[in-house]
């Protein structure tokens, strides 16, 4: 029974993170139908440029709590700027192009921040400095960490704070109207390019906060990181229903706790004879049987004859 | 098509031939390395043009492509190679390869019929993805696919005595194993090519046509498209194989890592960038993806230190560097490809006026 909840509370820190990067690509979906293949290294970007900055700022003495503010505010100030860029080079000029053209070129740039992450950071795993204090709980035979603690409930604020502002402000309602139709929108006088712009630069500070939080979660960093968990994050929101906000948060976290379950129990379920290196197996696994049954997600709408 | 015994066509063809025969001998003359290079571009004109197919023609978005090359690559590893020591002749492992292949593709084509688009895009990389994730695991507790290590001392493709690796004399020439690999994949590729041109304006290939225009009017004109989607997949993904056994046994090798996400998402990006659905545009994407990261990996480097002396940057990361750029800025400049079909091009003229 103690496994059970020990995996139930992993994989809740774990969703709770690809609930947060699966914003970012529900979004962007949602809005102008666009898999934004790069968003998984803006995540990357964004642990990365918090090891830097942080870590420079730890060396000249700030204290720890304050620096890793600094790097936070660093990351999310360049990612944000790196969403912007990217939906203004690589997928504005594509906006009227066959639809496999912007996938093409989102790829392309995946391609390019990567290697670029590489030029800068190296190929090495790099340390993530330790920034919040590591507190061990104990609950009914479960070990949790004030660092998973906090986890889950800066994606729950965070996730609250961005359903506010779809659904309570002038812009969320922008988003909305583009999101339903987008020559409609724009002849309502709905500026289309600013809110397309809104929902990247968005996305990527989501993607920004996520990339702290793995960063934090699991203590070190890599230029190839971003690859794995955008597309778990992916899997995420498809499963969820992709554009749909709710969607996404639930399915991050779901995925997160089929994968600790999984992981948990496929040694005991196969008789030893897979193991736990499958963990990976179960975001597909389970991608398949569920768009199986529901082809447009647990909780998207059928959309009818959308290609 | 009615032109293709036109006088034009035929000198034209013939022309490509003799030069398509000779390019192994003059690549030769500045080292075998780029007769092997040459060998791998082969080899992905005949996955892009397999996958053509499937994304091309019928329009379903395959992201999980490689797998199907990794299926055909596994069949011809364990049944010829001292790992089970089976040495099964090439003629049994082709058709074999093929058919596991293809088992593979209606494997995945059927639960996926219903999805389309990005939906079927996402199944089919995670689709992928599970097949890659068991070969990197399955060497324990039974030792199928020896895991991340892989399979070495693979057997050579031989028809009869006939060897495809070494250097053999013909008719007083000296033939390498890479040239001699390179006719034999050109004979594939050139199967493919008929296929590919049957195909386009078959029954079949006009039904496919109409799925990738329009699901639900083909449905309603009476087109089975259950059916013709699960051919597309099984179609696709047996050429897939094919290349996939080739390629094992050119290398003599195979290990998970040649079978990532991202040599499916190469592939698509060779039949994208060169033209989806027109066969002379896929091959020269494919050529074109599969020369150009060689060509900067062997002129970066020495650029780099001829301009500064010293090499500045890394050379494999900007190569990679330079190769996500050409994708975003063909993208950017040719939306349609780079040499799309003129249907095409005109339905796009009329869509964006």
């Amino acid at each position: 029974m103690d496994i059970f909840l020990q995996q139930i509370i992993n994989g809740l820190v774990q969703g709770s993170i690809y609930a947060l990067v699966a914003l970012g690509y529900t979004m962007v979906y949602g809005i102008m139908g666009l898999i934004n293949f790069a968003h998984g290294e803006v995540v990357m970007i964004g642990t990365l440029v918090t090891i830097t900055v942080s870590g420079m700022l730890i060396k000249v003495g700030m204290p720890v709590a304050l620096a890793g503010l600094a790097g936070l505010i660093a990351a999310v100030a360049v990612c944000m700027a790196l969403g912007w860029g990217l939906e203004r080079i690589a997928y504005r000029p594509l906006r009227n192009a066959p639809r496999l053209a912007p996938l093409i070129t989102a790829i392309g740039m995946s391609i390019v921040l990567q290697n670029l992450a590489m030029m800068i950071w190296g190929r090495n795993y790099l340390v993530f400095p330790p920034l919040l204090p590591k507190i061990d709980f104990e609950f009914a035979g479960a070990n949790f960490t004030s660092v998973q603690v906090i986890i889950v409930l800066v994606s729950a604020l965070t996730m609250g704070g961005l359903l506010l502002l779809v659904y309570r402000t002038k812009l969320g309602m922008a988003m909305r109207a583009t999101s339903q139709n987008m020559p409609v929108a724009s002849l309502m006088g709905v500026n289309i390019n600013r809110v397309i712009a809104a929902a990247f630069v968005i996305g990527s500070a989501l993607g920004a906060l996520a990339g702290v939080m793995v960063g934090t979660y699991y203590e070190n960093a890599h230029y190839q990181m971003g690859f794995m968990l955008g597309l778990k994050a992916f899997t995420a929101a498809v499963l969820g229903g992709i554009g749909n906000l709710a969607g996404a948060m639930l399915g991050g976290v779901l995925l997160g706790i089929i994968e600790a379950l999984g992981a948990g129990y496929i040694g005991d379920l196969t008789g030893g004879f897979l193991g736990s290196h499958y963990q990976d197996i179960f975001a597909f696994v389970v991608l398949i049987i569920v768009l199986m049954f529901k082809p447009s997600g647990l909780f998207g709408e059928k959309t009818g004859d959308r290609a | 098509m009615k032109n293709l015994f036109s006088m034009r066509s035929t000198v034209g063809i013939g022309l490509i031939s003799v030069a398509l025969l000779a390019l192994p001998f003059a690549a030769a003359l500045a080292g075998q390395a780029w007769v092997r290079i040459l060998d791998y571009a082969i080899l992905y004109v005949f996955l892009a043009l397999g996958l053509n197919i499937v994304v091309g023609l019928a329009g379903l978005l395959d992201l999980g492509y490689i797998a199907f090359y990794a299926v055909g690559a596994y069949s011809w590893a364990l049944l010829a190679s001292p790992h089970f020591g089976l040495h099964l002749p090439f003629w049994v492992i082709l058709p074999i390869g093929a058919l596991v292949a293809c088992l593979f593709g209606v494997l995945l084509g059927s639960p996926t019929l219903k999805l389309r688009g990005d939906y079927l895009a996402i199944v089919t990389l995670g689709f992928g993805e599970i097949v890659r994730i068991f070969m990197n695991n399955l060497n324990a507790p039974i030792n199928i696919t020896n895991g991340p290590q892989g399979i070495t001392l693979i057997d050579p493709v031989a028809i009869g005595a006939f060897k495809f690796s070494g250097t053999t004399q013909i008719f007083g020439f000296a033939l390498s194993g890479p040239q001699k690999y390179y006719f034999l994949l050109l004979a594939l590729v050139s199967l493919v090519i008929v296929v590919n041109l049957r195909l386009q304006n078959s029954r079949i290939g006009r039904a496919w046509q109409a799925i990738r225009e329009d699901e639900i009017a083909a449905k309603a004109v009476g087109i089975n498209t259950r059916n013709l989607k699960l051919l597309a997949f099984a179609m696709g993904a047996s050429f897939g194989g094919i290349a996939g056994g080739v390629f094992a046994a050119m290398q003599g090798f195979v290990s998970p890592e040649s079978f990532s996400l991202n040599e499916s998402i190469m592939i698509l990006a060779m039949v994208v960038l060169g033209g989806m659905g027109h066969i002379p545009g896929v091959i020269l994407g494919a050529v074109l993806l599969s020369i150009l990261p060689e060509v900067l990996r062997y002129g970066v480097g020495p650029l780099q230190t001829a301009l500064f002396g010293k090499q500045l940057l890394d050379p494999e990361s900007l190569r990679l560097l330079v190769f996500g750029l050409a994708l975003v800025l063909v993208m950017r400049f040719k939306p349609a490809g780079l040499w799309p079909s003129p249907e095409r091009k005109r339905a796009l003229k009329e869509a964006t006026r």
